[in-house]
């Protein structure tokens, strides 16, 4: 039987990776995200996940351990934040471009220069063009839910998954997560059967050097084609791979009655004005659209799950079809130079499919920056009271910025 | 050791297909097809970026007969340990895992992932094959590459001294460390046999001094040669650490015995084109540091 326990974010995930019975663990610790890492030790060690933990010198390793052993034919688990993530980099784009179904854990963390150990999301924006699904949680129960979905979506599409969700605000914040049973996971993710491994009964050699061009000296090789092919399938795999974690989303919720697809909306059905945000700051945001609504401002929140791959398609028919004719974003993480990354995807998803609206964009919260439900509902005024006023278009702002 | 062991002995089976892209007179091309034919089938290979990457071939087609995992430069040792982890925890402990990395993916970007490696004991047999200096990207200087070398970053000949990463595995507290030279191949053949079957389960570390004709400018009919010139010299010595002792192995354990006589170091300088730079002062002082080490090896008989 499942149970209700009440866990940190962090917590929820190791609970998740004991579930999903994972076999190769590494890790290195970095705040906020030691406490998932030390509690999978424990199950380890305790004997309640039949796994091997490997502590490692650096995440580099951490992530090529997982890489090694994912190659080898096992399950494996990582978890990082913010420098650990980008010290991973090299091999972030390693593991998606050979292939493989790692699932990483990142608890948010803002990056350095300067030190900052509190949340925003520049660690994973920052990793955008790696070739890795990134989902974003909003609640415990969500990182607990995603990370066994993860598996399911990762080994069917041999596509990494990195689940973020927010440090401190998920991840050290208790919240009650109700976990499965053990037959049921198991019914739902069967063991990992890789289509190829380092098997020295079929000995091969993976991520060989590829050549530009389509060898032409022998007929077999023909049909691999080189590395540009090897990459195109990488894309082609991603972008039709909505379908594949929409699918498993669903079946996770006619099984355990929890689903979340691509993205929630919160209000939308005849709202003029849409909030749009990835992660926790969602969950706020819906406070901000109960008090607006109280207001009379008609006014929905839409959160958005699914960063890669962007659900570009999906969100511009979303739009066409919703009432709203002003989108304000407020996110945690921006392309430096231009504004919030996901942002610019959403402006890009609607031009694409020629469907005009209002975007407005607010950062917010980063480096852990306190704010509160007022500060968004007064930045919705603003963007509000500019619309009225024929100011469609605004540069990015800054919430609570000294400026 | 076994005595008399001939090449023609070793086993038949190859595992190392004749025709890899390494280039002919390649020295590490060779001590890795008498190490595989030592470890035999039930081997897991791992390459960083190194001419080993090339050796290996060109997708889809590979010189070798054993499964391999190419990794990023500077991963060898986590990579190893995450092979073995996974072969521990699906019930294949039996496979041997084995690293084969170039000085640069060793001694320099790869020092931190094969440290963590060998403090975790990852049970893996780690080999540097060292050609003393960056050949796949054009020979540029290494921690490996010894003083007085050319490189095409030290064009008169490099200024420090190279690491002793021997030393520094052994220090790891490594149970087996040891040196060998594809000019021996039965001493090579024997020390792989011997960190397979007498210390398995544990960290192992083996480096191979890998005569490159490209990089060390020398006909490629000499690369033999060249290594016994190394050994013979002193300046390559071959030895094994076993539990922290050191044992000298018979190429250089007759030189310390007196039963073969050392020739001098500028045999070997001269026969190749990178000491070229070389002062005769500075082959006085290294022959020098060379004496001295050769005393000190009695203490090792």
């Amino acid at each position: 039987m499942g149970r209700k326990l009440v866990l940190n974010g962090n917590h929820a995930a190791a609970h998740a990776c004991k579930d999903a019975r994972v076999q190769v663990i590494a890790a290195y610790p970095i705040t906020p995200q030691s406490p998932l890492t030390e509690l999978l030790s424990q199950f380890v060690e305790h004997g309640d996940l039949k796994a091997k933990y490997i502590c490692v010198e650096s995440e580099h390793s951490a992530i090529t351990v997982c890489i090694a052993a994912s190659s080898t034919g096992a399950r494996t688990f990582t978890a990082t934040s913010a420098n650990g993530l980008l010290l991973m980099h090299e091999q972030l784009h390693w593991a998606a471009g050979a292939r493989l179904p790692i699932v990483l854990a990142c608890v948010n963390r803002a990056v350095a220069a300067p030190w900052n150990v509190w949340n925003d999301q520049q660690d994973s924006i920052s990793q955008r063009d790696t070739g890795w699904i990134q989902i974003y949680c909003e609640d415990n129960q969500e990182i607990y839910d995603r990370i066994i979905q993860a598996y399911k979506i990762a080994e069917q599409l041999y596509i990494p998954v990195m689940v973020c969700f927010d440090g401190y605000i998920l991840s050290h914040t208790l919240m009650p997560v109700e976990t499965i049973d053990q037959d049921s996971i198991d019914e739902f993710l069967p063991p990992y059967k890789p289509h190829i491994t380092l098997d020295p009964e079929n000995p091969c050699v993976l991520n060989l050097v590829t050549f530009p061009w389509i060898r032409q000296d022998h007929p077999d090789i023909e049909k691999l084609g080189g590395y540009p092919e090897l990459r195109y399938q990488l894309q082609q795999t991603l972008l039709s791979s909505f379908e594949v974690i929409e699918q498993v989303d669903r079946e996770f919720g006619e099984k355990f009655g929890r689903d979340y697809g691509l993205y929630i909306e919160y209000q939308c059905a005849d709202a003029d004005y849409i909030l749009m945000a990835m992660g926790s700051i969602a969950s706020e945001a819906t406070v901000a659209v109960d008090l607006l609504r109280e207001e009379g401002y008609k006014i929905g929140m839409l959160s958005l799950k699914l960063f890669r791959p962007f659900p570009a398609e999906i969100l511009a028919a979303y739009a066409d079809r919703a009432p709203a004719s002003t989108y304000i974003i407020i996110e945690r993480g921006l392309s430096y130079g231009y504004e919030g990354a996901v942002c610019t995807e959403f402006k890009a998803a609607l031009f694409t499919h020629q469907i005009q609206k209002n975007v407005h964009n607010y950062l917010i919260g980063i480096g852990g920056r306190d704010f509160d439900v007022y500060q968004i509902i007064e930045a919705t005024k603003q963007s509000i009271n500019a619309i009225d006023n024929g100011q469609t278009y605004k540069e990015m702002e800054w919430i609570n910025v000294q400026k | 050791m076994e005595k008399n062991l001939l090449p023609k002995d070793l086993p038949k089976e190859e595992f190392l297909l004749p025709g890899t892209r390494a280039c002919s007179g390649c020295a590490f091309a060779l001590a890795y097809r008498f190490a595989l034919k030592a470890l035999g089938k039930r081997t897991i290979a791992c390459t960083p970026a190194s001419c080993s990457t090339v050796l290996s071939g060109m997708y889809p087609v590979t010189s070798l007969k054993i499964p391999m995992l190419n990794t990023a430069f500077e991963s060898t040792g986590a990579a190893l340990s995450g092979i073995r982890a996974a072969l521990d925890i699906l019930g294949k402990e039996d496979i041997t895992v084995l690293g084969w990395a170039g000085d640069g993916g060793t001694v320099d970007i790869g020092i931190q992932s094969l440290s963590g490696a060998a403090e975790r004991g990852t049970d893996m047999i780690y080999v540097c094959y060292d050609n003393e200096a960056y050949m796949n990207t054009g020979v540029q200087r290494s921690g490996s590459t010894p003083y007085g070398a050319f490189t095409t970053t030290t064009p008169t000949g490099k200024l420090q001294k190279r690491k002793n990463m021997p030393a520094i595995l052994a220090a790891h507290g490594v149970p087996y460390v040891a040196t060998a030279n594809s000019s021996y191949p039965i001493d090579l053949y024997l020390k792989f046999k011997k960190a397979k079957d007498e210390f398995k389960g544990k960290t192992r570390y083996i480096h191979i001094i890998a005569p490159c004709p490209p990089g060390w400018g020398f006909h490629t009919k000499d690369f033999i040669k060249i290594g016994r010139l190394a050994t013979q010299s002193g300046l390559w010595p071959l030895y094994e650490i076993i539990e922290g002792k050191m044992i000298l192995s018979k190429p250089t354990r007759d030189i310390v015995l007196g039963k073969k006589k050392r020739v001098p170091v500028t045999d070997y300088f001269q026969a190749q084109s990178r000491f070229r730079t070389l002062s005769d002062v500075q082959i006085q002082q290294i022959q020098a540091e060379v004496d001295q080490e050769f005393e000190s090896f009695k203490q090792n008989l």
